[in-house]
Order: C-alpha cells, then structure tokens, then sequence
C-alpha cells in the first residue's frame, strides 16, 4: 500500500511556472508538487511571490509560462470555479467575504448553484461539529471577528470536500488561541487525507504543522526542505539573503516625565463599522516604547486617530501631550507641541502617492523649517527628503520619486524616517512593519528602540505580538475599544495576551487575582 | 370622480416614472456601479418613444423604441465603465448631457405632435371599490407593470441564486472575483437593466402622462430617482414609499400653486428638489454615513490577471 502511494504521482505539481508584470518577474521557473496528505508550507518574504502562486494554482491569475498536474495529467486552471470543481480550496490572506452578507449567504455565493440557502445551513452543523468551527448562519459578516470570519473562509471550502486546502497567512489576524485550535483543525484534515498548503513568514508555525516546506525568494525557489530539520536561523537567512541581526535594546533608561497622557478617553464609533473606544487611560513616558496589542479591529485605528487629533475628544483634559492639555486640539497644534503620527496606511493616508518625497516631507513638516509665509521652500524640502533617504537606507528608482513609486518597506521606511528626524518628544505608530520586508522591519524596529533611547516617548500600535515583545518596554491589550492595564513586558506572556485579546481576562481573571 | 380621488391619481401617474426609473438604478447600483447618466437615459427613452409613437402610430412599438434607445445609452455607459474602466461619475454626467442633447435632435420634428391617452385596465369588481377601487385597480399598464417590477426586484435581489451574486459582486468586486463571480458580465447586465427601466420611464412620461414632446421635458426627474435610492437605503420597498412620496410633492405643490398661498410659486415648484436635498441630508445626519451603500459603489473593477 505505502509503496503504492510514493509510485503514484504527486496530487498536484507545478512545473516551470512563471507570472510577469511588466518588468517584474513575481514568479521564476517555479516548481513545486505536493503529495497526498501532505501538510506543504511556502515560506518567504513579503514580495517573494508566495501569494502570486496561491492564485496562478487557484486559477485567479494566468501564469506567464509553466504547466501545472493534477494526479500526473496537465490541466490549465482558468478560473476559480474550475479550481474548485478540481477539489481546490483557498482560505485568503485578507479574507474574501462580503460584510453585509449573512454568514450563510457568504457560503452559499461561492459554491455551486444546487446549494440552498437552508442546505448550507443544514451542513454547516455537521461541518462544525466534525471539525469544532463554530458558526451562527445568520449572523452578517462584519459583526464577527477575525477568527469567526476565518472560520466562514474554512468552513466554505471545506463543504466542498476539498482534497488541496491552500491557507494564505492565516494566523496574521488570529490569537495565539485561535492560532493553536486552527492548527489542531489543520492537523485533522490532513489525517482525513486532505492536502495543505501552507503560506507564512512565521517559522514556528510552519516547523509545528509541516513536514515539507518550498522557500521562495524573490520569485524563485531557493530550496524544498523538512522545517523541522534545520534551524530557525538557517530558514531564516534561506528566506532573506543575508541574516537578519536581533534588534539592539536601547540603554537601559529611567523613564522620565509623561510626554503622553490619556485619561477616561471615550469616542463613539465612527462609522457604522467602526468601534467606539470606552474609557481608555494610557501612560507613556519620555524614554520608553509603549506597544498597544490587539486583534485587527478592535479599535487600533479609532484609537491612533484620537491620539493623532484626526478625530477630537469631548473633552481637552482627556489627552495630554507634554504637560499640555490637547484633546481638542487639532493634528498641527499636537504636532507643534513635540509629537508625530505615523498612521497604518502608507499610501494614501501616510504619503500622497503621485506626490514626490520632497512634497511629501511638507504633510508633516510644513510648520517647520520647509515653508516660508506660505510658500514651499522647494530646496529646502528636497534637502530634508534626501536626508531622509540617506539616514533611514530608502531605496528609490530615481533621485526624488512619486510615493507611489517606492516598495511598500522603503515607503514605510520614509514615513517613518520623515518623523523620526524631526526629533519629537512623543512618537505614535500604527503598525509600523505590517506587510514590510524582514531587512526594512528590523530597520524601523531599531529606529523606534534608538529614538526611546534618546529620551522620546515612543507608542506602537501592532498585531504583531512578536514585534511588541522585541521592543516594547510596556505594553497593554486593546479589545473592543477597552484597554487593559499597562504592565511592564515582563510582566506579560503570550497567553496572557492571548486571553486579554479574546476579552476572557475578566473571567478567568477573577480567580486568579488574589 | 371626486377633486380628492383625481389628486390621487395624478399622484400615481406622477410617481410611476419615479419608481421606474429608481429601481433599474437600484439595480445597477446594488451592483456596485454609479450610473449618474439616468436623467440623459430617461430624456432618450421620452424622445425615441414618442418619435416612435408617432410615427407608427403603436403605443407599443413606442414603448419598445424607449426601452431600446435606454438600453443603447447604457450600452455606451457600460463599454466606458466596464470595457475601459473610466471614472463612473465623470461618464455619468457626460450621458446625461449627452441624452439630453441627443434627445432635443430627436424629437425636434414631433415638437407640436399629440397622442391619445392610453386607456388605463380596470380589473372587474375590485375597481367599483368606493375611493380606492378608481386608484389602484384603474390604472394603466404602466403603473401595474412598475408594481410588479419592485416585487420581481426586491424578490429577485433577496431570494435567488443570481441576485445574491449581484450583491455580493456589488459589495466587494475584489472578493467577488477572488471566488470566480462573473464580475463583468454580471454589472453589464445590471446596467443594462437600469438603462431598459430608465427608457422605460420615459416612454411612460411623454406617451402617458404628458402625451407631447418638448425639449428638457424630463425636468430632473432623473435626479429625483438617483437620490431616490439613496433614499430608500438601497431597498426596493422603500423606493416604492419614497417614489409615491415625492410624487404627491410633485402634484400637491401644484395644486398649492393654483390655491395661490402668497408663496412664490417658482419657490413652491421647487419644493420636490429640495425635499430630496433634505431628505438626503437627514440621512446622512442620523447615520454618518450612506446606509445599506453597496460596498464597491462608484469603483472601477480592473480584473488581475
């Protein structure tokens, strides 16, 4: 029987695939095959092509060049429909869900015209009970959390009996919780005979779950090993070039002085999907990083737009910035009082994507020293951008290129570096390394950790825990606008946290709190 | 007939194009594309079916040629939006000043021209009701066909396979696409649709409830039925509530022009225009944003491949 199978031919085997944009080569003479059963990780970078290859194989984009084989014969995937009548199933990085449909309309629109709304509903019982994915059919999308959305995205390819489960970055948005029931679930499937790809950055995960695992790096395979037998670092430096140094701590500093303070802040949502924030209290102080947790959506941005002066407080007192009084002051007069703002979106929110470096310096910096009565000291401003570029390693095409021109960790890299040489007292950033390479992120990490060094109070609003727990001196959980107490980074650990994002903390908390 | 009961009825009369005209945009929009060229659509369908009329002296081939010269319209709509993935509003205003233009040149050798009435359907023994037996079982083909068309909508939109496509793709195309939804044929439909139901409504204003052609006979009716939407929340049933609404604004500010309150009557014939900026306004104030909006609406869909 064994032999049997390790004669057959792999489930499903890429061959040559390549994918061109343009002058870039996302995808280079790629092969790849996974076996039945197999639980097969792709690891890499941002940018090494991964997701690219996910959708040449779910038939979301046309590859360039190469074929791909299904049980040894060749077939051209066109679509996802026909990915699917194949036995092909994705569960997408960001998910692919329509919010103001119900949990069973969103199924239901991706599978075959014989599923019934109450069809759906009626497998969708036996699917969560086989495979412990608990779903209310009728509640709409954008109520749920990431972990229950994710579920709806497993649970839709999984009533389609799939016999290829392709995961892109699925624990980017879970709890380490969620993460360990995802993997526990994965683990069944496979023993059911179910192939898996599986696509991360994360190591850990990738050595827990996979046997095999193919690293690409820019656009190429670099090598197909077992996770298990080579080192974190080695896999690491596999997947980079070169190895990626630790972040240095700063010196260890005495907190000195509030340089912010948030006291019973609390905003109504802004939207109709947006979360209000209740009764948050924040304390950061001058030479030390502040890393603000959470799952994606609990009120990070609400909470980045209020600290930021986007959006005002009720009430003046609720915020202090350096001593001084500023809740419902706007974004200039904060930022005149010594702070910066660096918000999640880059492109569009961060930089003016068709404006030039030089013009963008002007976002932040026009009540300093790059404009004169009301005029753009033009020289001024390319000076300050080219200062930028140098002292923060931004790789442009070009001397004074579009925002939009840039990768999004050298853009990340700019906005960043854009506040940072301002010097100011007090530093708030929204996820400063999401979607960023591995060489850039550690760039910014340590650029944040030097800047609390030198006696700026630093805030970092992140997903990534792994990210807080490097450079943050405290640290606090946002979950549905509320935020847990500030303790030092020791203090903490992953399942503490994980039970803080989840909101558990009161009930579990009560018990342990004598 | 009473002076109450003919109020009525010109109320449905002036309603029915409205709600025509609404739910084919509602329609386009539930498929995340903003057709902003609906008043240029509606002129096209009033001139080419009363050209048509007239010339073949057919109500029917009237109506067939306003349904077509709106289907036309969207055609070209739909081939810049979708083939060349322009900017919809900016295309929008450009059919709606098209149309308009278009239609003055049509209908220029029918300007003077009459048609008979066309003869409203009474349905037996339900129409002798006493007050509203006259208004709802005495109406013309018209009124009973937009009846029925909210109905097919709003059934089609909530409890068929295709209509949940429809929503889905207008609620978020990238997605939609992800999962291999026709995201292209499925808006060319859908703008077809509004394109077919604006002709229609045009068809119903010059053959019906003027029975001549003039040049801007339309009179921003188009718009009305835009905010319309917006309105209603993006629902089929409310349509039908906020078509009826501003229809009787239509007829009562008239009816309070001839009752000579000492308000100028420029400033009462205003009055429907600016019942829509209100209640627009109103909702955007009790929600802080538009409500039930359909995710996509108004942006281009470029397929990645």
């Amino acid at each position: 029987m064994k032999a049997d199978v390790s004669s057959s031919p792999p489930l499903v085997a890429l061959r040559g695939i390549s994918k061109r944009y343009g002058d870039l080569l996302a995808n280079d003479h790629i092969d790849l095959a996974i076996d039945r059963g197999e639980v097969h990780a792709l690891l890499g970078e941002n940018g090494a092509g991964k997701s690219t290859l996910v959708k040449i194989l779910y038939g979301v984009i046309e590859p360039s060049a190469g074929e791909i084989f299904w049980e040894g014969q060749p077939v051209t995937i066109g679509s996802p429909v026909e990915a699917r009548a194949l036995g092909i199933g994705m569960v997408f990085q960001h998910f692919s869900l329509f919010d103001e449909l119900t949990v069973a309309e969103n199924i239901a629109v991706s599978l075959s015209d014989d599923w019934t709304l109450s069809r759906v509903r009626n497998r969708l019982g036996d699917i969560s009970r086989a495979y412990g994915l608990a779903l209310e059919p009728d509640r709409a999308v954008w109520t749920l959390s990431a972990g229950e959305r994710q579920r709806i995205e497993i649970v839709r390819c999984l009533l389609q009996n799939p016999r290829l489960l392709i995961l892109d970055e699925p624990t980017s948005v879970l709890t380490p919780q969620e993460a360990e029931h995802l993997f526990t679930t994965l683990d069944k499937l496979a023993a059911d005979g179910c192939s898996i790809l599986y696509i991360s950055h994360k190591l850990e995960e990738v050595r827990r779950l996979c046997r095999q695992a193919t690293i690409l790096r820019g656009g190429r395979v670099i090598g197909t090993l077992d996770p298990r037998a080579k080192s974190a670092r080695e896999i690491a430096a596999m997947m980079v070039g070169t190895e990626i140094g630790e972040v240095r701590s700063g010196t260890p500093h005495e907190p000195k002085g509030s340089m912010l303070e948030v006291r019973d802040l609390s905003l109504s949502a802004p939207g109709l999907h947006g979360q209000s924030l209740e009764a948050i209290s924040l304390l950061a102080q001058a030479g030390e990083v502040v890393g603000i947790a959470g799952v994606a959506g609990n009120g990070q941005s609400e909470l980045f737009a209020a600290l930021s002066g986007e959006r005002l407080a009720a009430a003046a007192e609720t915020i202090r910035i350096a001593g001084q009084v500023c809740g419902t002051s706007n974004i200039d007069s904060r930022r005149r009082l010594g702070a910066a703002f660096v918000p999640e979106e880059r492109l569009g929110h961060a930089a003016a994507p068709t404006h030039r470096l030089s013009e963008n310096t002007l976002i932040s910096h026009a009540a300093a020293e790059v404009s004169h009565s009301g005029f753009i000291l033009l020289n001024a401003a390319k000076r300050l951008a080219q200062s930028i570029v140098k002292s923060f390693d931004v790789r442009t095409p070009e001397p004074d290129p579009q925002a939009r021109k840039l990768s999004g960790g050298n853009l990340q890299k700019f906005v960043i570096g854009r506040e940072i040489i301002r010097r100011p007292k007090l530093l708030v950033v929204d996820q400063p390394t999401w979607g960023v390479d591995a060489g850039a992120a550690r760039l910014i990490r340590q650029a944040l950790v030097d800047l609390a060094g030198e006696g700026s109070a630093v805030v970092v609003i992140s997903q990534d825990l792994d990210e807080l727990f490097e450079i943050a001196d405290k640290m606090a959980v946002i979950h549905q606008g509320r935020l847990s107490p500030l303790r030092g980074i020791t203090e903490w650990t992953k399942e503490a946290v994980g039970l803080e994002m989840l909101g558990e903390s009161q009930l579990h908390g009560a018990s342990h709190a004598v | 007939m009473t002076m109450f009961e003919a109020i009525l009825l010109t109320i449905v009369t002036a309603s029915t194009p409205l709600l025509i005209a609404a739910i084919g945009e509602l329609v386009t929009e539930r498929s995340g594309v903003l057709n902003l060229g609906v008043e240029g659509m509606l002129a096209m369908g009033a001139a080419c079916s009363f050209a048509a009329a007239v010339t073949f002296d057919s109500t029917f081939l009237g109506v067939a040629a306003g349904m077509l010269a709106g289907v036309a319209m969207a055609a070209v709509f739909a081939l810049a939006v979708l083939g060349f993935a322009a900017n919809q509003v900016g295309s929008g205003l450009a059919l709606t000043i098209l149309g308009l233009g278009l239609s003055g040149l049509i209908g220029a050798p029918f300007v003077g021209a009459r048609r008979n009435p066309v003869e409203p359907i009474s349905i037996p023994g339900l129409s002798d009701i006493p007050l509203i037996g006259r208004l709802f079982f005495e109406q013309d083909l018209f009124v009973y066909a937009s009846m029925l068309l909210t109905v097919a909508v709003a059934l089609y939109l909530s409890k068929t396979r295709s209509g949940l496509t429809l929503r889905s793709i207008g609620e978020n195309h990238t997605s939609a696409h992800g999962l291999g939804l026709p995201v292209l044929r499925m808006r060319l439909l859908a703008i077809l649709f509004g394109g077919a139901c604006s002709g229609l409504a045009g068809a119903y204003l010059s053959l019906v409830y003027t029975r001549f052609w003039s040049s801007g006979m339309t009179a921003g009716r188009g718009w009305i039925a835009l905010a319309l939407v917006v309105f209603a929340a993006w629902r089929p049933g409310w349509v039908l509530v906020g078509a009826y609404i501003f229809g009787a604004a239509t007829v009562l500010q008239l009816h309070a022009q001839a009752a000579q309150f000492g308000v100028p009557s420029q400033l009462l014939s205003a009055v429907p225009y600016l019942a829509t900026i209100l209640a627009l306004l109103l909702l955007s104030i009790r929600h802080g944003r538009a409500i039930g909006a359909p995710g996509s609406l108004g942006s281009p869909f470029v397929p990645d491949r």
